[in-house]
């Protein structure tokens, strides 16, 4: 057995989540600190996003998702952060034992005293659609195709139809057309796009891809390699496809993009408990896991939309890590809990689902998402019964995770015991 | 509407309503537009009828690289010339080593818009620290 290594803060997973975390645990004196990542290189997903976008809210620029990333990498090379690359975490445990292997230093353990969880999430496959027909190559989630095509500079297709209209999807649509292949159709069975309206117009329209709302694939077909699919229409009610309405075409490549989970095999083996709305753990307004000292942050919390709420998040997870192990660093206190968070009529994956001690903020940050349109829209905050705040919103839609601020004074004075979110249509 | 008067649908993207504008343009004027929420709306479809542009990003293949160069340009570009753009990349010849930010193609077009580059190569953070005990 190799000896146990003794780190204050170990972060698991090195994409923008991680290194956020990293850099404010620094900032805020942790010099005991390692980013452990599995990939050849840091970054995370956004070493395969080439495409622009992100940092508007953090830079105030439009950034590509690899300069995002440089500029936090920067950050912590800056402060000669330590990170191994190549180095994948193949155990946690509760009390933030961690078990690691890579090709570099073999089987490595560590005992931390915190942890900060940042691995991001993976997309659903295939299987989890259960889509009749044969079973052939040339079918790959949205994001496997960006990476051979970004990373490894090879193109999957030539003809190409998408299923679900979610940002990974709409992002590869447009860059399967810059590398020359025909794009014929993107298939969503929702009556609304799931991506960003920005990606509907500069991925799909700007090169004339048919969006084709209240449709799926009905099957595949194909010996080896994928020769056609066929589409319907869906009942808008039922989500069923309508006899009648089959179309077959003709393609060498479907690419899904139909959804994201977090990553939670380490969260569950370190017995950390995971919501049933987000997929992924239960935390606190400071990012801390139903297991004490145990943090998460990022995609590996909830989906993001935008990569500028992942960081800012991380900077939470980063700062409450270190006041733990200030605070803490030799027992394991019970969590005190002001007050739970649920979520309402309509809406789903609440985080945080609980706020607790130390609440040193003067607003609480809340991220939902709607649990289908609402146009115009409200939400609705209720403290024990009683209506704490209203907002409205021009449009809330499933496709847009929401963020709102609630004042933590009464909170932090005890007065309130839960807090239910809401949202429906404004009334007015 | 007069003869030379033009009707044009649009979505505008400045936020999750993606309101559909309806404008009318007559030559480079903008006679109307319909259909927005708010003022981001009016000045959307005034940009996007007379000047839509984008940043464009793509890759470089390079010879002693497995790895493409991901690239943009510096500021967004004239619609139209998006093909002519990703073409003039293709096209471009590029010798290692590169680093984020280099200028890979002066002046695209003449647009007086720079191609730069998006990520180094080699990869500058291929790096591992061990940690001692
Ligand atoms: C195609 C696409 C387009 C997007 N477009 C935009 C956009 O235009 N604008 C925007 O703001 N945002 C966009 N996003 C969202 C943004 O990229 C994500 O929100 C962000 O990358 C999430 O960061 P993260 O650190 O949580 O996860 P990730 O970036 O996924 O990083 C997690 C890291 O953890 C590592 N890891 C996982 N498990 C282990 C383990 N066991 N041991 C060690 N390491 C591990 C992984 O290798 C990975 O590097 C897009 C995302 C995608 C996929
Ligand atoms: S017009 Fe205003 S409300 Fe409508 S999509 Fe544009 S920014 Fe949103």
């Amino acid at each position: 057995m190799p000896k146990v290594t003794s780190i204050d803060i170990l972060i698991i997973g090195g994409g923008p989540a991680g290194l956020a975390a990293a850099v404010a645990a620094w900032d805020a004196g942790c010099r005991s600190l390692l980013i452990l990542e599995r990939d050849e290189r840091m970054g995370g997903i956004l070493q395969q996003c080439i495409h622009s976008g992100f940092g508007l809210h953090y830079f105030g620029e439009s950034l590509t998702g690899t300069e995002y990333a440089d500029r936090w990498i920067s950050q912590v090379e800056e402060r000669a952060i330590p990170y191994q690359c190549q180095t994948m975490v193949i155990d946690l445990t509760d009390s933030r034992q961690v078990t690691a292997v890579s090709p570099q230093y073999g089987l490595q353990r560590f005992q931390a005293g915190a942890i900060i969880l940042a691995m991001g999430c993976r997309e659903r496959p295939r299987g989890a659609l259960a889509i009749p027909g044969t079973n052939c190559a040339g079918i790959l989630t949205a994001g496997a195709a960006q990476r051979l095509v970004n990373l490894n500079g090879e193109i999957p297709g030539k003809r190409v139809v998408i299923l679900g209209s979610g940002d990974i999807g709409l992002i590869m649509a447009r860059r399967m057309v810059s590398v020359g292949a025909r794009v014929l159709a993107c298939v969503e069975l929702m009556p609304y796009s799931s991506g960003l309206p920005r990606n509907v117009v500069q991925c799909l329209q700007d090169f004339d891809i048919p969006l084709l709302l209240n449709h799926t694939v009905i099957s595949i077909q194909g010996r080896g390699r994928l020769s056609s699919v066929t589409i319907a229409q869906v009942d808008p009610e039922t989500r069923q496809p309508i006899s009648g309405t089959e179309r077959v075409i003709e393609c060498d490549t479907l690419l899904l993009s139909v959804g994201l989970i977090p990553e939670n095999e380490l969260s569950r083996s370190a017995g950390v408990l995971l919501s049933g709305q987000t997929q992924g753990p239960l935390v606190s307004q400071s990012m801390q896991t139903t297991v004490p000292g145990i943090f998460a942050c990022g995609n590996v919390l909830h989906v993001h939309d935008l990569v500028d709420a992942v960081s800012e998040e991380a900077v939470v997870a980063g700062l409450s890590a270190v006041r733990w192990i200030e605070q803490y660093h030799c027992d394991t206190p019970e969590e005190d809990i002001l007050c739970r968070l649920e979520a309402g009529r309509g809406i789903r994956g609440l985080v945080p689902q609980r706020i607790s001690l130390p609440l040193e903020t003067d607003y609480i940050v809340i991220h939902f998402r709607p649990f289908q349109v609402f146009q115009p829209g409200e939400i609705r905050v209720r403290a024990d019964g009683q209506t704490l705040l209203k907002l409205k919103r021009r449009v809330l839609t499933p496709g847009q995770e929401e963020t709102i601020r609630i004042p933590s004074e009464r909170i932090r004075e005890g007065r309130v015991q839960s807090i239910i979110i809401e949202a429906g249509d404004s009334l007015e | 509407m007069s003869n030379a008067e033009q009707s044009i649908t649009l979505t505008c993207v400045n936020c999750p309503a993606g309101c559909r504008l309806n404008v009318v343009r007559d030559g480079d004027q903008i006679v109307s537009v319909a259909g927005y929420r708010c003022r981001q709306g009016i000045e959307y479809a005034h940009q996007e009828v007379m000047n839509p542009s984008r940043i464009v990003t793509s890759l470089i293949r390079v010879s002693g690289s497995s790895e493409p160069l991901s690239v943009k340009t510096k500021q967004p570009i004239p619609r139209h010339l998006i093909g002519d753009c990703l073409a003039a990349i293709q096209a471009s010849f590029v010798t290692l080593p590169v680093t984020i930010g280099d200028v890979i193609i002066e002046n695209v077009l003449n647009t007086g818009v720079d191609v730069i580059a998006t990520r180094s190569l080699p990869d500058r953070t291929c790096r591992s620290a061990k940690v001692k005990a």
